[in-house]
């Protein structure tokens, strides 16, 4: 029998409570969907990012997250909406089946579940395979400096430009600031110099985009990581940041929407410390992205927890799509995310504002003003995740200390420290104890032995920790090696003309002191 | 479940109120809801239909539990259940009520009730 005999009951309406969010306060049905929706339009509205007539792609994987995501845009977007959102969206979602060693059926299965539920939205949607990643040009890779410089029209003006064109009648072409906007989209479109095999939402294309070859060398790059740390990581980088940046660059898109949530994001800043990303945090858990130049990842899920998601789509019949991942049923402490998630779940439960906490925390951190120019470029980014190399091997760092013990450890001489430039190897069956991969393949392993080295120098520190953990980097897809040779070419050539170049720092001291 | 049909053969030592007798006999169908991966540990079947056995006190939800450990649950135990409470991250949803606000482990489970446990771990 029912022990009620203090009932709980929501504040303001006096009716009977269903949900608990803290421990002082409880909703009931219609007050937390009103509470939930409101949240979304606070957040969209706060940050002002999103522009009227903007497209904007969402990325659903599937999950309740992005799921409840795609549930808040197709209700801002209905008629029935007083103040509807103004922006045009599209859907994309990423088959990592290849990567978790999921049966063409079964991915059959789940993307034709998806693909009812995308179909239902009414938007466009791209359906894009993890085995896409090998025919991906290396412009991914590149910074496109924004297209449109937004601060010269306020946020302000542009709804106001919205309004006006839209109530006169007029097509929304005719207002200045967008026409110049699309044509600059599709000038970036054309970056791409292969065809795109991403599959549109009116085309059924019934025969495979990929080949059980690229399937294969996905599962072959997957195999020649390590740890599962760094396969995550991989995975993320390659198919969350890649792949759908350019998918958005190719049709167009401005802005990506991911469905990441509050607790998601908490886990994700304690991970990224640990990882060695501590100082991109404000990009990696911020509201806004904006390390691709062009495009700019936005995070309007960040303020929910993922109770209340769940409870969202358990009430609304959200329909989502369950797809196991890398770390399903995997053992706790199998990697770095695992543990941390693991950490934090169980803190909450005793201290249920372990989340919110972080969250705050999180708020806090800015994206901070690009450091000034050095030797007349802008600072040099990592080539995997885009953001500014922290790795400027100054004399009294830490990360020098540790180069320095790891190549003691390696029986190397102490001399020969790879600062910024190519270290000199000795052949490491000197050192072989050491690394494992010469124990396995002895002949090709001087070519990858000279290599890796060269190409950490172009990575950030986390980044070369996931290089590090793989016993072959010629997995690694063909846009990442080419774009890592036209690196390596432009900063020899840097060198060679080092003396010849105009310093503007140096002009505007002296013209200070004369 | 013996001692139930003792007391029922000699209610003069039987001290619950007589109603009591009745509901304790019969025992519980209950319609279970896996959700959000919590199914994977389960044959990957979402809905569950069962019957719990009639025992002397109604059944609680910390009893359901050990039920559920014992005779529903496939694989990784640890995934699902920790110490007598369900590990940190499953929601539990008793007639769509968090279960915070019904009594947590306490609450007394009353026939065709509908209890959905969902996985908030995975996936965004």
């Amino acid at each position: 029998m029912c022990q009620v005999d203090e009932d709980y009951i929501d504040a303001q309406l006096e009716t009977k409570a269903v949900l608990s969010v803290s421990r002082k306060y409880a909703f009931c049905g219609d007050c937390f969907k009103e509470y939930f929706i409101h949240k979304f339009r606070a957040m969209l509205g706060k940050n002002r990012l999103i522009f009227p007539g903007e497209k904007v792609l969402l990325s659903v994987s599937g999950g309740p997250a992005s799921s409840a995501l795609l549930s808040q845009v197709q209700e801002g977007l209905s008629p029935k909406t007083p103040k509807k959102l103004r922006f045009v969206p599209g859907i994309i979602y990423v088959d990592e089946g290849a990567a978790c060693g999921q049966s063409l059926e079964e991915r059959g299965e789940i993307k034709s579940q998806l693909e009812m539920i995308f179909r239902a939205s009414g938007f466009p949607f791209y359906v894009v395979h993890l085995e896409a990643v090998f025919s991906l040009p290396s412009s991914v890779l590149q910074c496109a400096s924004s297209a449109l410089d937004r601060r010269n029209e306020s946020y302000k003006e542009a709804v106001d430009g919205f309004i006006q064109s839209a109530c006169s009648g007029t097509q929304r072409e005719t207002c200045q600031g967008s026409n110049s906007y699309t044509e600059v989209q599709t000038l970036l479109s054309e970056l791409s110099t292969q065809e795109w095999s991403g599959e549109g939402g009116t085309v059924t294309n019934k025969s495979q985009p990929f080949t059980p070859e690229q399937t294969e060398a996905v599962r072959t790059l997957l195999a020649s990581v390590k740890t599962l740390t760094a396969r995550e990581e991989l995975l993320k980088t390659l198919s969350r940041q890649h792949l759908i940046l350019h998918t958005a660059r190719v049709r167009g898109y401005s802005k990506v929407m991911m469905g990441d949530s509050c607790s998601r994001l908490a886990v994700k800043l304690l991970t990224n410390i640990a990882l060695g990303r501590g100082a991109f945090l404000a990009m990696d858990t911020g509201f806004s992205d904006p390390r691709y130049g062009d495009i700019a990842i936005v995070r309007p899920m960040r303020e929910y927890s993922s109770k209340e998601i769940a409870f969202y789509n358990r009430m609304f019949k959200v329909p989502s799509v369950f797809t196991s991942a890398l770390d399903t049923k995997a053992p706790e402490k199998a990697s770095i995310h695992r543990l941390t998630e693991s950490f934090i779940s169980k803190l909450q439960t005793d201290f249920p504002s372990t989340v919110s906490t972080i969250y705050r925390t999180s708020e806090k951190l800015n994206t901070a003003c690009p450091r000034p120019i050095v030797d007349g470029e802008l600072t040099e980014k990592c080539l995997l995740c885009l953001c500014a190399l922290d790795t400027g091997a100054e004399e009294a760092t830490a990360f020098h200390a540790t180069l320095i013990s790891e190549n003691l450890s390696r029986n190397r001489m102490p001399v020969t420290i790879p600062a910024l430039g190519v270290a000199k190897q000795q052949c490491c069956a000197s050192g072989g104890e050491q690394k494992e991969s010469c124990g396995d393949r002895v002949d090709g392993c001087h070519s990858v032995d000279s290599f890796t080295p060269e190409l950490q120098t172009l990575l950030c520190y986390s980044c070369r920790l996931i290089i590090k953990d793989m016993t072959s980097v010629n997995s690694v897809p063909e846009y990442i090696l080419s774009e890592a040779e036209r690196k390596k070419r432009r900063r020899v050539m840097k060198q060679e003309i080092q003396d010849f170049l105009l310093n503007p720092e140096n002009d505007a001291v002296e013209m200070n002191v004369s | 479940m013996t001692s139930c049909e003792e007391t029922e053969e000699e209610p003069r030592f039987c001290e619950e109120a007589p109603g009591y007798r009745a509901k304790m006999a019969a025992p519980i169908d209950l319609h279970l809801e896996f959700g959000g991966g919590a199914e994977l540990l389960f044959g990957g079947v979402k809905d569950h239909h069962v019957k719990l056995p009639s025992q002397s006190e109604p059944w609680n939800v910390k009893q359901l539990l050990a039920w559920i450990k014992t005779n529903l649950l496939r694989e990784r135990p640890e995934l699902f259940i920790q110490g007598d409470t369900v590990r940190p991250g499953i929601l539990v949803l008793i007639n769509d009520a968090d279960w915070e606000l019904m009594g947590e482990l306490d609450y007394m489970l009353e026939d065709q009730d509908n209890v959905v446990f969902i996985s908030t771990l995975h996936g965004g």
